[in-house]
């Protein structure tokens, strides 16, 4: 595993006792719990990796921390700047306003766009995240080439591209702006080991700008490369109700 | 901030049957909400509601003119009322034969805007109008045809440049994308996202069709029956919805 950070300034993500249900209206409203009392800190160029079998409950804890899913109790901390916004409780506006200045996400499966090409996907990501339109330019295309994206499909729309070509479109779109925390959900599931090393050289340079990073990381090889630390996910079912 | 409208309270009958229901909601500038809902829920008659076009029972609007002042909308003179909406506020309908003047010619459908807000310039006003029709990706050749010899796409697009050619803050949108064969569809939402982007534009847009909500809008409101059924993000209440009715909407549809 990859040591930790010596110097640990505040963290930029805190979830505190966070849960999660889901209330199922079309099943006669049974109550399916998912996570209890689970709390966790992210802290800056650290990489912390959610554990746990499958349907766990990772990639609900990675879209709360997004402000995807609703948290059913606790708090969940996104330090922005001076202040620390709550995520449980802020409004639709400043969750939006967070994800274009604080929070990154590379979500499992690529949402494509019509008609947009792959460099102007990445490419109005970095812009919406603050880049200069030639700065986002530049670092799209250096991107995806790093991600060995042949060139020729940098003009084309992704819809028609494989798992793994789409896959790494969604990644170079996570990774363009410097937000301070990224969260990524099992980003290199579809990719071969050439790519998968490097999205771990990606993940080291996020780090090393010290990013806060959450993911879930499927490859055991990936996740000793890139973890500072594993939380297991199961560690937070012992507080649900049976 | 304070919003650029303000909906209170909006309520209409007609006989005995609730339309809208005590709507209620803000807006601000550059925000995209998204109304959506099955047919008969009630999402054109609040956007008459908005627009003044249909009168209310009860409820109000209040929108924050260009000088900053916000207005209740009912203080509106009938005059004030018009040039608002013939400048700051746009309607793309979903019937392109009411949101355009069917014997007028495409460049005509454009210039008439302007020639509201004053513009006497013949050249300008043919300048400017061409210059709308290639942002819509419309022939210059086609400036002098009317609509009627457009296809459907063509029509929405052409709405959507009558409209923007005078720069407004607001657009009311009714389900501009449907009756739309699936790649017309894709090729109008792509125009629309961008110009939205692009000019900052607060839009409230009536769709029955999710993935136009989550393609375009940041923020959505589910209706039922004349009521806000569940508000909030969009994608929020796409992927994690909390009513029983949203979840049975969201479930009807495939990978919205
Ligand atoms: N939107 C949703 N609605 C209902 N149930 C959901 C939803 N999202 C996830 N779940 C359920 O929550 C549990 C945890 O899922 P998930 O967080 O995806 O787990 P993991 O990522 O660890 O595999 C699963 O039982 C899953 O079916
Ligand atoms: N002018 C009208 N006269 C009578 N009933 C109307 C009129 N306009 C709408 N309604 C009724 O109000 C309800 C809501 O209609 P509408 O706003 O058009 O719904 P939607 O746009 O969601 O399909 C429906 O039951 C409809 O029949
Ligand atoms: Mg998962
Ligand atoms: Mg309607």
């Amino acid at each position: 595993m990859t040591p930790a950070p010596s110097s640990s300034p505040l963290p930029l993500l805190v979830f505190e006792d966070v849960a999660k249900s889901f209330t199922l209206h079309l099943r006669g409203g049974a109550v399916l719990p998912v996570i209890a009392g689970a709390t966790l800190a992210v802290h800056p160029g650290e990489c912390v990796v959610l554990g746990g079998a499958s349907g766990a409950g990772k990639s609900s804890l990675l879209k709360m921390a997004y402000g995807n899913y609703r948290c059913a109790a606790g708090a969940i901390r996104v330090r922005d700047g001076d202040r620390s916004v709550d995520l449980a409780t802020a409004a639709p506006r400043e969750i939006l306003g967070l994800r274009r200045t604080t929070l990154a996400y590379v979500s499992q499966f690529l949402r494509v766009i019509p008609r947009v090409g792959a460099r102007a996907v990445v490419e109005a990501a970095g812009i919406e995240g603050g880049l200069a339109p030639a700065a986002a330019r530049t670092r799209a295309a250096d991107l995806l080439a790093r991600l060995n994206l042949p060139k020729r499909l940098w003009a084309l729309p992704p819809a028609t591209f494989s798992g793994g070509e789409q896959q790494r479109v969604n990644i170079a779109r996570g990774l363009i702006a410097d937000r301070p925390i990224l969260l990524m959900d099992e980003p290199t599931a579809s990719l071969d080991a050439q790519n998968r090393a490097v999205v771990v050289d990606l993940i080291a340079e996020k780090r090393a700008a010290g990013t806060a990073i959450l993911g879930i990381f499927h490859d055991a090889d990936v996740r000793q490369a890139v973890a500072t630390r594993i939380v297991d996910v199961s560690a937070f079912h012992g507080a649900l109700a049976a | 901030m304070e919003p650029l409208l303000s909906v209170a309270g909006l309520t209409k009958r007609y006989g005995g049957r609730l339309a809208c229901d005590g709507i209620g909601f803000t807006l601000d500038p550059g925000e995209v909400l998204a109304v959506v809902g099955e047919s008969g829920s009630g999402k054109s008659t609040l956007l008459s509601l908005i627009a003044g076009e249909v009168a209310a029972d009860a409820g109000s609007v209040a929108y924050r003119m260009r000088d900053g002042a916000t207005r209740d909308l009912d203080t509106l003179s009938l005059v004030e009322r018009r040039a608002l909406m013939r400048t700051d506020w746009g309607f793309v309908r979903q019937d392109a034969t009411q949101g355009l003047r069917m014997a007028v010619s495409a460049g005509g459908n454009v210039g008439e805007r302007l020639m509201g807000v004053g513009d006497r310039h013949y050249g300008r006003i043919r300048a400017t109008a061409l210059d709308w029709l290639a942002r819509v990706e419309i022939a210059a050749d086609r400036i002098d045809d009317p609509p009627t010899r457009f296809s459907g796409g063509m029509r929405q697009r052409l709405q959507i440049a009558r409209n923007l050619v005078t720069a407004p803050r607001l657009v009311l949108m009714d389900e501009p994308t449907s009756g739309l064969d699936v790649s017309v569809q894709a090729r109008l939402l792509d125009m629309i996202r961008g110009l939205v982007a692009e000019l900052g534009l607060a839009v409230i847009i009536v769709t029955h069709d999710l993935a136009v909500a989550r393609l375009l809008s940041h923020r959505v409101l589910v209706m039922r029956a004349g009521r806000v059924i569940e508000t909030g993000l969009t994608d929020q209440v796409l992927d994690d919805p909390q009513a029983a009715y949203t979840q049975l909407l969201v479930s009807s549809v495939l990978a919205a």
